[in-house]
């Protein structure tokens, strides 16, 4: 009896941390793999994806395979300029729709939803038919790919500025003012800094989707090929193990953003302490 | 240090006096009038409290003042200045808001220094240790205001306004979040810097004792409108309504038919007796009236025996209850035509206290009566809690 209820004290102390590690591990699979890969040396079988020789080629001409060079930096390049804009737009309209009362306002806060809600694969199709019948047709390409970000990043950073913004209490500007700060001190001493977090949220946000998009890019992309689309179309003749060092690096960078972050919070809090 | 580049008017006489003008000031809701017509003088150097319920449009005035709320109507001068339309940023007024506001993403020493940064001060580093030193927080002038407890981000919203040296403080229930003996503590240390530096302090509580122990003046305000003013212990001994008499302290008030004038006394009859009333203190002048009583101001005696310094008495009550607190007894009697009276008597310890059920008179000095409109609700301002 007494041995019973010790392992029930047992599983119960000890499951939901095991539930937790299985879900961790669920998610963190896929990233090993990737990992592993980066160092894989497939020469013998370009067909078969398993682990064959340890090598640190693929790492050493990270672009040796054609096209994946171009590819990389015009995703690099489209998720840059793609992030910028949507972040100055986005952020402008989160504050338009959250400080001001205009007719059309909620509205205005439905509809940015839509493109959070609606399947890529419509909202690539309409946008392709949008651009063709507007005479575009021609001339898909970077411009048509980066308007197609834009859009669907803009949603997603108004969204995650609103919420900060939402969260921001109207009495601190109310303060400031009380304080001598006049409307353009007090947007630049107390409203942007307590939102900047969020703006840099949703810019990280902004690149990551943009970065990895495939659906709606590849119904507006022309000619051009982004990452997402040369990896997809590598994958039809087996894919070059640099794509797992590209993968990798991202996965390393994305870590050392957070981390850094992170560790710049507690060596401040720490100076604060001391 | 005059922040002010609005207008003056010139139709006030030019004195020197900076005293605070509330004029016909208002602020309607959509549904709803916050403040009604508000006529106040706030006069330079002085400890004004504004008290009243919750919801009565404490908060609405003082914002109204800061220029934090548009008026509906009305003018809010500031000595011969008017500031009614001009922006928070260019009046001398400064504001120590109700839930605080400090900003987070500064230290408690930025926080402070925010005031004098913006008007362009130069080196404001020993007047931030001073303020620091003078709410007692220097240790902590490095931490963000997450990590301090209620009451010192409280001292630091104090310390934030005040290093500012503003003409006229506004204190929205700057003591709200304190324990009652930090509370005490700070109500010594508030009037003691209110004197020091000879600002205006405009503050707001519903704490009465609070309001009576700290200000020079009194404003009672109810329902948008302002119901009395004076200094605390003049509005203590003769309340001009039944929601003042009620909200500060206790009081008994009896109905009563007035007689007339005789002298300079009110003479009334309160169901059956005779009393009088001093005319100073007689807020009605014919038909009905409440007269009204503090409880610490009726004596008793037990029935037939004579009554210390009596004055007018009424007789046939009997005790239903008694409380004894320390310093003093509260009986609460009976009296004839059903109302229960509350009387305080101190423990002076010449004579027992009296038990439940034992038939007394009741007597008080005239001159301690008052007596109030009759058309005015008798429960008006008493907090139920
Ligand atoms: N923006 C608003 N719209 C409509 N009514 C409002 C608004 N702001 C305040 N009120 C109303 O005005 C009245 C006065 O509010 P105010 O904040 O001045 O009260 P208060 O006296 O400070 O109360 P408390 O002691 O609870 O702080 C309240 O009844 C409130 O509901
Ligand atoms: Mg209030």
């Amino acid at each position: 009896m007494s041995t019973l209820a010790r392992l029930r004290r047992w599983i119960g102390k000890h499951l939901v941390l095991g539930l937790g590690l299985l879900v961790l591990v669920y998610t963190f699979v896929p990233i090993a793999v990737v990992v592993l890969m980066s160092f894989n040396n497939n020469s013998k079988s370009k067909n078969v994806y398993k682990f064959q020789d340890f090598t640190w080629n693929n790492w050493l001409h990270p672009f040796k395979p054609g096209g994946m060079k171009d590819s990389v930096i015009l995703s690099i390049e489209i998720a840059l300029l793609a992030t910028l804009v949507a972040t100055i737009l986005g952020t402008l309209a989160a504050f338009a729709l959250s400080r001001h009362k205009f007719v059309g306002r909620k509205a205005a806060n439905l509809i940015i939803f839509l493109p959070m809600a609606s399947p890529e694969i419509v909202m690539g199709s309409s946008l392709l038919a949008l651009f063709v019948s507007r005479g575009f047709g021609g001339q898909l390409g970077f411009i048509t790919i980066l308007i197609a970000h834009v859009m669907f990043c803009l949603s997603f950073v108004i969204v995650t500025v609103k919420a900060r913004l939402s969260g921001l209490d109207d009495n601190l500007e109310q303060a400031a003012m009380d304080l001598y700060a006049n409307e353009v001190q007090t947007f630049w001493r107390v409203t942007f800094p307590l939102v900047l977090p969020g703006i840099i949220g949703a810019a990280l946000l902004s690149f990551s989707l943009s970065f990895d998009d495939f659906i709606v890019t590849n119904l507006n992309a022309g000619q051009e090929v982004t990452f997402p689309m040369f990896v997809y179309g590598a994958n039809q003749r087996g894919v070059p193990m640099q794509v797992n060092v590209i993968g990798t690096a991202m996965f390393v960078i994305a870590i050392a953003i957070v981390l850094g972050n992170e560790i710049f919070r507690r060596r401040q809090e720490k100076a604060l302490a001391a | 240090m005059s922040q002010l580049h609005e207008s003056t008017t010139t139709d006030r006489p030019a004195s020197g006096s900076r005293d605070l003008r509330l004029s016909g000031l208002t602020k309607e809701y959509a549904a709803f009038t916050a403040v009604k017509s508000l006529d106040l003088v706030m006069p330079q150097g002085s400890f004004f409290a504004l008290l009243g319920p919750s919801g009565c449009g404490k908060t609405t005035t003082l914002r109204m003042v800061a220029g934090l709320e548009t008026p509906t109507s009305g003018a809010i001068h500031l000595g011969d200045t008017e500031i009614t339309y001009a922006k928070p940023y260019k009046r001398p007024v400064n504001t120590v808001f109700q839930n605080y506001a400090l900003f987070p993403h500064l230290n408690i020493s930025k926080n402070v220094a925010f005031g004098l940064e913006r008007r362009g001060v130069k080196n404001v580093g020993q007047q931030v240790a001073d303020m620091l030193e003078l709410v007692e927080l220097t240790s902590q002038a490095h931490k963000k205001p997450a990590q301090m407890s209620g009451g010192q981000q409280q001292r630091v919203a104090l310390a934030r306004a005040l290093i500012n040296q503003p003409e006229v403080l506004l204190l929205d229930e700057p003591l709200g979040a304190l324990d009652l003996k930090l509370r005490r503590g700070m109500q010594l240390e508030l009037k003691r810097i209110q004197t020091e530096v000879g600002l205006t302090f405009v503050h707001v509580t519903h704490d009465q004792e609070e309001a009576m122990t700290m200000a020079d003046t009194i404003a009672v305000m109810n329902q948008g409108v302002i119901e009395q003013m004076g200094a605390p212990n003049d509005l203590y001994e003769n309340p001009k309504t039944t929601f003042v008499a009620n909200f500060l302290g206790q009081s008994n008030l009896i109905e009563a038919e007035i007689q007339g004038r005789e002298g300079g006394q009110v003479k009334v009859r309160v169901q059956g007796a005779l009393a009088s009333i001093p005319t100073e203190r007689a807020h009605s002048e014919s038909g009905k009236g409440w007269l009204g009583i503090r409880p610490e101001k009726v004596l008793i005696a037990e029935a037939g025996h004579p009554i210390d310094a009596p004055g007018d008495v009424i007789t046939g009550g009997f005790i239903t209850d008694v409380s004894f607190v320390g310093v003093s007894t509260q009986y609460m009697v009976k009296m004839p035509w059903g109302q229960e009276l509350m009387v305080f008597e101190q423990n002076t310890g010449a004579r027992r206290m009296l038990p439940v059920g034992t038939k007394v008179d009741v007597s008080w000095r005239p001159e301690y009566a008052f007596l109030l409109d009759a058309s005015q609700d008798a429960k008006a301002g008493i907090e139920e809690d």
